[in-house]
């Protein structure tokens, strides 16, 4: 089984937004909640870079050490899933995210929260695949298909990728080497405790 | 002449042409150097050592997802996991354990000269009706917030996730709503037993004398001994500080970001296991500690031998207003001081 990673090239992204946009579509995100968002560094001035943002699927996951129920498991292809089932809504995994990945619909108590939301790999959820069920709570389920997650493999400027850690982590090496420059994989130091040496 | 003009005009675009490609070669020339575009670029590693977050600009209406990364996440989750549960076993088990202890070595503390068989209003119908009200809603609140930190290790593995899931969203509610009625009592027991429980000298020796339940002693009090005005202001205190931080996390990105919801909830919890701690001590002098105690906040009258060995200032001062054949009159609801 492969080791599932996300690896956004900043001197490739062009802040197209379609990562964003096809997020929200293929999974049914509703309005006010967002899977994936490009956050852009310095805009406007010399050196901006630009990066696509979601879950990291991180190695030993904050957001699963510090769940108050223990909703979230880990897939075989190391892809960070939780059940809406069990999850509570207290907003812990969101305190303890270091990338901002947990959502919130908004109909909780005072309008404050509900049953958590994030990106899932698309790779669904606890429910059987591709059953009515699991679309309606997580959303599509691409991986089950043999599909990669949907946000990289539209990327117009292939500066997302997705897959296999090993993988995309040579894809990446071998672009540096060509290139001759590379600002590093964003996150991966945060999210897995190692960075790519180019 | 306007042939001339033109030519003229002509001419002179001419040079101008000339003078800016003989100016632009130099500089056309120089790139042949390869360029590295990440010289000026922002580096990951140099912001977040530099600012320990990394935030930037998006085009989604939610701004609080313009923060890229915020790696501070881990050392809530090291006090979360870990810190917040010693802290917790040490406070609450400490403090139980040091009640047994004391239980076994000095006893349930008797009335020593017995009941009088007279009774005195000691707190009325509105005091006892916002301390039970209060009571109630810190026990339930003690235990669905014990739950947070102590469920998953403790409970889960008992109940199952799906029983657990149903008891904790069950337990978040309650935690939740309860809060407000909580509040409430905490400001109303703040305002109208303000009057006696500002520290004076009578608490200094009467500390200083065991306060009649270390020792057999029977140090003179007012209203309120200095143990009492402890717990009063412990709840006001640590209720104030509960209830503020409680708000911060429960209205989410209303007043702070998700630092200040980290530092909110590292408050609340430790807030939480010392006040839990302290109102345990609270209920065992209010029950098994004492005799002739709990009445004073269940029925709302004491034995005035109670009142004498307990708190002589204050049945002085009571005989004094009412006279002694009186004594089961309603005191004012600012007590005398």
């Amino acid at each position: 089984m492969a080791r599932m990673k996300f690896l956004c090239d900043a001197d490739r992204c062009i802040e197209c937004n379609a990562c964003v946009t096809a997020c929200k579509n293929e999974h049914e995100v509703p309005w006010g909640m967002n899977r994936r968002r490009v956050v852009t560094i310095n805009d406007g001035k010399p050196g901006e870079r630009s990066i696509s943002m979601a879950c990291m699927h991180c190695t030993d996951a904050p957001c699963a050490a510090v769940c108050p129920v223990n909703c979230f498991y880990t897939t075989a292809d190391a892809v960070v899933l939780h059940s809406k089932d069990l999850c509570i809504g207290c907003g812990y995994c969101f305190y303890a995210c270091p990338f901002g990945a947990p959502q919130y619909p908004k109909v909780g108590n005072f309008g404050s929260r509900g049953k958590m939301d994030k990106c899932t790999f698309c790779a669904g959820g606890p429910e059987t695949d591709f059953s009515k069920e699991e679309y309606e709570k997580y959303g599509a389920n691409r991986l089950a298909e043999g599909k990669l997650p949907l946000c990289a493999e539209m990327c117009s400027t292939k500066s997302l990728l997705a897959g296999d850690g090993d993988v995309i982590a040579q894809i990446y090496k071998e672009r540096v080497a060509k290139r001759g420059y590379g600002s590093g994989a964003w996150g991966w130091q945060t999210a897995y405790r190692e960075s790519i040496a180019t | 002449m306007a042939k001339l003009i033109h030519w003229g005009a002509s001419i002179a675009g001419t040079i101008a042409l000339a003078l800016f490609i003989v100016m632009a070669v130099p500089a056309y020339a120089q790139q042949g150097a390869p360029v590295n575009p990440t010289a000026s670029a922002v580096k990951e590693q140099q912001l977040l050592q530099e600012l320990g977050r990394i935030q930037g600009r998006g085009t989604i209406p939610d701004v609080k997802s313009y923060v890229l990364e915020q790696p501070m996440g881990r050392e809530w989750r090291q006090f979360h996991e870990v810190t917040l549960r010693w802290i917790g076993a040490i406070t609450v088990l400490g403090m139980l354990a040091i009640l047994v202890i004391f239980y076994l070595w000095r006893g349930m503390v008797r009335i020593e000269k017995g009941r009088s068989g007279r009774k005195i209003v000691r707190f009325n119908g509105f005091e006892r009706f916002v301390h039970w009200m209060t009571a109630t809603c810190f026990i339930i609140l003690a235990l669905s917030g014990l739950n947070i930190t102590f469920g998953k290790p403790l409970l889960l593995p008992l109940l199952g996730p799906e029983a657990f899931t149903t008891w904790s969203e069950l337990a978040k509610y309650a935690h939740n709503y309860l809060s407000f009625p909580f509040t409430i009592g905490v400001v109303l027991i703040f305002l109208m037993w303000i009057g006696g429980n500002i520290p004076n000298r009578v608490d200094v020796e009467w500390i200083k004398r065991g306060g009649g339940i270390v020792g057999h002693d029977q140090p003179p009090a007012y209203r309120f001994n200095a143990g009492q005005k402890m717990i009063y202001w412990i709840v006001v205190i640590g209720g104030g500080a509960s209830a503020v931080t409680g708000y911060l996390l429960l209205f989410p990105f209303y007043a702070t970001g998700i630092e200040g919801m980290q530092i909110a909830q590292v408050v609340h919890a430790v807030v939480a296991m010392l006040f839990i701690a302290a109102m345990l001590g609270h209920i065992y002098i209010g029950t098994i500690g004492m005799e002739g105690a709990f009445e004073a906040m269940g029925e709302g009258t004491v034995d005035v031998n109670w009142a004498r060995e307990h708190h002589r200032l204050w049945l002085e001062d009571e005989l004094a207003r009412t006279g002694p054949n009186e004594s089961r009159r309603q005191p004012m609801a600012t007590p005398a001081e």
